[in-house]
This record gives C-alpha cells, structure tokens and sequence, in this order.
C-alpha cells in the first residue's frame, strides 16, 4: 500500500530504456519516502524480465502474462492497470512518455480521477502548503515540466488526489543499476477480474514497426541541423559532417517538422536530451525548446548567421558565418590537421 | 474538438511579463495546428460520406469562437463554443470533464481531436474524453483507410512504424501532425459563414448588417454554452475539478557565458580544428 508504481515498458521483449530510467528515479522517491518500488509488467512470455527490473531496484513485480497484452492496446492495459492500481493505491504512478505511455496513461487519470502531468523532467519529493486554504502536506510529489514551448518551468502538485501520477520522457532521466541488487518478489495481476469483454473490441489489423537503429544518446559528438539548414539538401551537411567526426546527427524541432530530419533525431522537450562531449549546433537559433536538451553537453560549438543567435549564450565558441561555408570548411581543416 | 491556442512557436522578447508570467496579449492566438490535420480528417469522412456533418466543439474565451469560424471557412457545418468563467484553471481533466459532458448530449459516431496542443503538449485530453464517454481511443491517427457500417479502420503512426487497426463506432481518434495538411478556406463559404457568431458577439454588433442576418439565417449562429447549459457536477470544473495544482512558475533565463567568437574565415576555422583536436574534443 502507498508504494511506487513503475509501469513497465517492453520494446520486442526487452524493457524499454525509459522504464529503466523511471525505475532508477522511482527508487531514490522510494527510498526517501520509506516505501516499497514496485514494476508493473503487462506482457506475453515476460519471464526472466524481473532480474533486469530487480537490478535497477524493482522490490515487486506484478506481472500478467497473457498473449491480448501484447501487442500493446489501449483498452485491456487501461483496465488492468486500473484495477490494480484501485486494489494496490499506490501513491504515486510513473510512465513512460512514449507512444503508449502517451495513449494510455491519460485514460488512467480519467477513470481514478486524479490527475496526470505530461512529460515532467524532473521529479522530488517536498511539502506544500496550499495558499488558498492553508492547508499543509508533506511528501508530495513535485512534478517538474516546462510549459508554454519551454519558456517556463513549472512545478505541479497533485494534494488530494492519489495516485500522483506522472510521465517522463526517455532520455530525460539517468538509469543506473542499483549497487547490491535483492530478487524481485512477483506477483501475479489478478487481471482476469479487472477485464471487460468490450476492452477486446479494437483489433490490431496489420503493424510494421521497425527496430530501433539510431541511438543519439549515447554519442560523444553530435552535429545538429536546425531550420538554418535551408533544405532537406542542406541538411546532408551535418552527416558529412558527422561522418568524418565520428558523430551522430541530431535535429531541432523546427528542422524535424520542416522535414529535414526524422523525428528520432530531435533534441528537445519533445525530443531527446543529450550530454555528448562536443555538441555542434549548425543553423540552430537556441530557443529554450531545444536547448533544454543539450545545455548538459560538455562543450557547445554554435555556426549562425545571426550573431546574437540565443544558442550564441550558451555556447562556447560561437562562429558568425553561413552552415554552408563553415562546415565544408571545418570538414577540411579536420582533415588537415587530425594526421 | 479543437483549441485556440497561443502561437508558443515564434515567441517573441514580450511574451513573458517582468513577473515572469505569460503575456498572453502579446502572442497571436492560433487554431492549434494538429487540430487543423484533424479538422482535414474529419472534413474527408463528411466528403466520403453523405449526409454526415462536421462540428466543432472548443472550450475558451468568446474570441475563440475566431477557430469554429475558420473551420467553417474550410467546410465544417458549425460549432459548439463552451465558454464560462467557471471553466477558468481547468486543468485537462476538468477540461475533459466538461467536454465529455457537452458530448454526451449533442452525441457524435466519430471524435475527432489534434494530438496534442501546442501550448501544453500534453496529449491527454482526446483518450481523457474517450475514458469519460466509455469509448474506444485511436490515438496518433494518419490515415482513415475504410469506414464499414460499425467500424473503422485507421491507420496509426508510431515513433518507428505505423500500425493499422479496427475499432467500433463511437470512437474517438486522435490525429498526428504526419496526417493530411488542412485545405484552404473556400471563398463561396468565407462568402457564406463570414457573419457567423455567437450570441454574446453579436451583442456588440447590434444595429449592423451582421446582426440582421445572424438573426435571419440560423446557419450563421454558433452554439454558445456555458457551464449552467450543460448537464455537469460544477465542482468538477475549471479550478475545483482540477487535481493538479500549480505551485511554482520560473522564468527559463540563460545563463550568461562568454563564448568564444569566430568567423567563417580560413583562418579561424582552421585554428578552432586545431584547438579542438589538441583538447581531444575531437579524436
């Protein structure tokens, strides 16, 4: 009772990144608020999946194993993680924000009537004290997000309702096993209680969904195109770049919804967030949007025409020039100089 | 169901107060851009299908009634405009709350909504009136492929594939920015619709043309509702039907750092690769 819930996010099998990430947050949550963590798991043929959950700090597993859960539909995880979560009342929920964290997370708010924050990037724990009735609580969960395209930084609270219930976007959070992993205790969902005859009625016609093949996170050198770029032409420049550096091409929102780019590659609140060693923004003007999600970057190489570009404060060298003049020209001194 | 929002993608110096607060006066209020690839859905179903109808229901001040209008231009039939103070702080499931409700009574077979609006980001309304009206979801729509007497067959894009599924009617799809781009407004209906209204707007027009033929002609009046028009629990709107509370605001502000300023010159690009490869920045 009162414990974390985790749900737990499968990608072919194996657990999605982000469900990693939320389970390393949702420990040190627990750890402070004296509570048990607990993963949820909605799957088919999931067994063995506990020991990664476990190492990265699952007390409890609670599992369902049934073909209808996978692949993921909307209706049947509503329902079971619903009646779970009335049997369980956990205090607080943590999702992934990904499509099906996105999808489903909502409906689960709707139906306990408690509210539900939209990918928050950070999350503590704190009092708070309501400035209409005066009324104080502890151990709240405070949850982080930027609002309003990022120009500002909320806190939300959720007092009366439970659970608090939030998601994270993958990327946004660390994700690191615990030093002296204990076995997961697993339980079994008694889901076959908490499901309607009606949650069965949309079916999966056909789906296509290809592995996953571009992993910008874990890059040291990121080169990354805005709408300065120009084109979908002149956005092969950052590969070319990227290329001979030995980088991975990244994208702000502008550039990805210009067409540039495809959206795996945005860096950003509504993207990934990365921490590479050399980050090369070309084309980039900096809003608070992208930056978000990079300003972590060890060192920031900014080329804009516009010199007083806002990426121009964060960065640490600041070349005033056109992408197509500068990065041919960076790609040829590399080559020179790197022998 | 669609939304007025502010335009948070050309944020300009005014758009935040000294206090720190948003300067909503100071950003231009736009029809939220998924809305548009979901009024395009919509708008197809009614062309491929006779006799249908395409409504649009927004919850907002009296100008949002500026969207349910450009909607019209584009081919919608009319629209809904909840508008109330008391509707005022709704997070989204007080918003969905209330829309729920005000579907419940005008009844639809297809709720259709944008993604996600561009000022909150949050996607969470289309499946939280789904929920609330105990109707199937198709979230991240793209394509309707086929519409059969009780169902529907709709085309989903995912982050790394697409996914193509059957649901029942009634349901609600919520659609992706991928979708089909919104048509152009069509001069015979701007001609039409251009004096459509809500009550409350044509207060201050009385005495004017626009008055005259609002009164005439019923195609022109939008339906204004407010929270007393609705069959709803007033504690589960705006503000008190809220579970989630604001309790902090920060102003995002660079941190000042002085960077380290080049030009494109041979020279300095030459010098920066140099400085970069001695570092071991660059291998």
């Amino acid at each position: 009772m009162n414990n974390i819930f985790v749900y737990i996010e499968l990608e072919e099998g194996v657990v999605a990144d982000v469900s990693l990430e939320l389970l390393t947050k949702g420990r040190e949550l627990a750890s402070k608020l004296g509570v048990k963590l607990e993963a949820v798991l909605l799957g088919h043929n999931v067994s063995g999946v506990e020991k990664t959950l476990a190492e990265y700090g699952a007390d409890t597993v609670w599992c369902a194993d049934d073909e209808l859960f996978a692949p993921f539909r909307t209706l049947p995880h509503t329902s079971v993680m619903c009646g779970l979560i009335k049997a369980e009342q956990p205090q607080i929920v943590l999702f992934g924000a990904t499509p099906v964290g996105r999808d489903f997370a909502p409906r689960v708010s709707s139906a306990l009537h408690s509210g539900l924050t939209a990918d928050c990037t950070q999350l503590e724990i704190g009092p708070h004290k309501d400035a209409k009735t005066g009324k104080e609580y502890e151990n709240l969960l405070y949850q982080i997000r930027p609002a309003f395209g990022g120009n500002i930084i909320a806190t939300i609270v959720n007092p009366d309702c439970r659970p608090q219930m939030a998601t994270v976007r993958e990327g946004v959070m660390r994700k690191e096993p615990v030093a002296e992993p204990k076995a997961a205790e697993v339980k079994p969902i008694a889901w076959k209680e908490y499901l309607k005859p009606e949650d069965l009625a949309v079916t999966i016609i056909d789906r296509q969904i290809e592995s996953r093949k571009i992993d910008i996170k874990g890059a040291n050198i990121i080169v990354a195109g805005g709408y300065g770029m120009g084109s979908k032409e002149g956005f092969k420049l950052c590969y070319d770049l990227a290329e001979v550096l030995g980088g991975e091409v990244g994208a702000s929102r502008a550039a990805v919804d210009a067409g540039f780019c495809e959206h795996e590659r945005q860096i950003g609140q509504t993207g990934v967030t990365v921490r590479p060693k050399l980050y090369i923004a070309c084309g980039i003007s900096g809003q608070i949007q992208h930056t978000a999600g990079m300003e972590e970057s060890a060192m920031i190489l900014s080329i804009n025409t516009d010199a007083n570009a806002p990426i121009n404060k964060i960065a640490d060298y600041a070349i005033t020039g056109k992408v197509e003049e500068v990065i041919p020209k960076m790609i040829k001194y590399y080559k020179q100089n790197s022998k | 169901m669609a939304k007025q929002v502010p335009d948070t993608r050309n944020v300009g110096k005014d758009a935040m107060t000294p206090e720190g607060t948003v300067n909503r006066a100071a950003l231009p209020a736009i029809f939220n851009p998924e809305d548009l690839n979901a009024l395009e859905l919509a708008l197809r179903l009614k062309d491929s299908a006779e006799g249908s109808t395409v409504h649009i229901l927004t919850m907002g001040p009296q100008r949002a009634a500026d969207i349910i209008r450009d909607a019209m231009f584009r081919g919608a039939d009319g629209g809904y405009l909840l508008s109330d103070r008391k509707f005022a702080g709704s997070d989204t499931l007080a918003t969905s709350y209330a829309l729920s409700c005000v579907l419940k009574e005008i009844g639809a077979d297809i709720i259709v909504a944008g993604r996600q609006a561009i000022d909150g980001d949050t996607a969470q309304v289309g499946p939280q009136v789904a929920e609330k009206l105990g109707l199937p979801q198709i979230t991240y729509a793209e394509e309707v492929i086929e519409v059969k007497t009780d169902t529907i067959v709709v085309r989903r894009r995912l982050e790394r594939g697409v996914e193509t599924v059957e649901s029942p009617m009634p349901v609600v799809i919520t659609v992706n920015a991928s979708a089909a781009a919104v048509r152009p407004q069509n001069a015979r209906l701007v001609m039409k619709y251009k004096h459509a209204m809500v009550q409350s707007e044509k207060a201050a027009k009385e005495g004017t043309l626009s008055a005259e033929l609002f009164e005439q002609r019923d195609y022109l009046k939008i339906v204004e509702l407010t929270a007393a028009d609705i069959d709803c629990d007033e504690m589960q709107l705006g503000l008190n039907g809220s579970p989630t509370k604001v309790k902090k605001i920060e102003n995002v502000v660079f941190q000042a750092k002085e960077a380290k300023r080049l030009t494109s010159s041979d020279e300095d690009i030459n010098e920066l690769m140099v400085e970069l490869i001695a570092g071991h920045t660059l291998g």
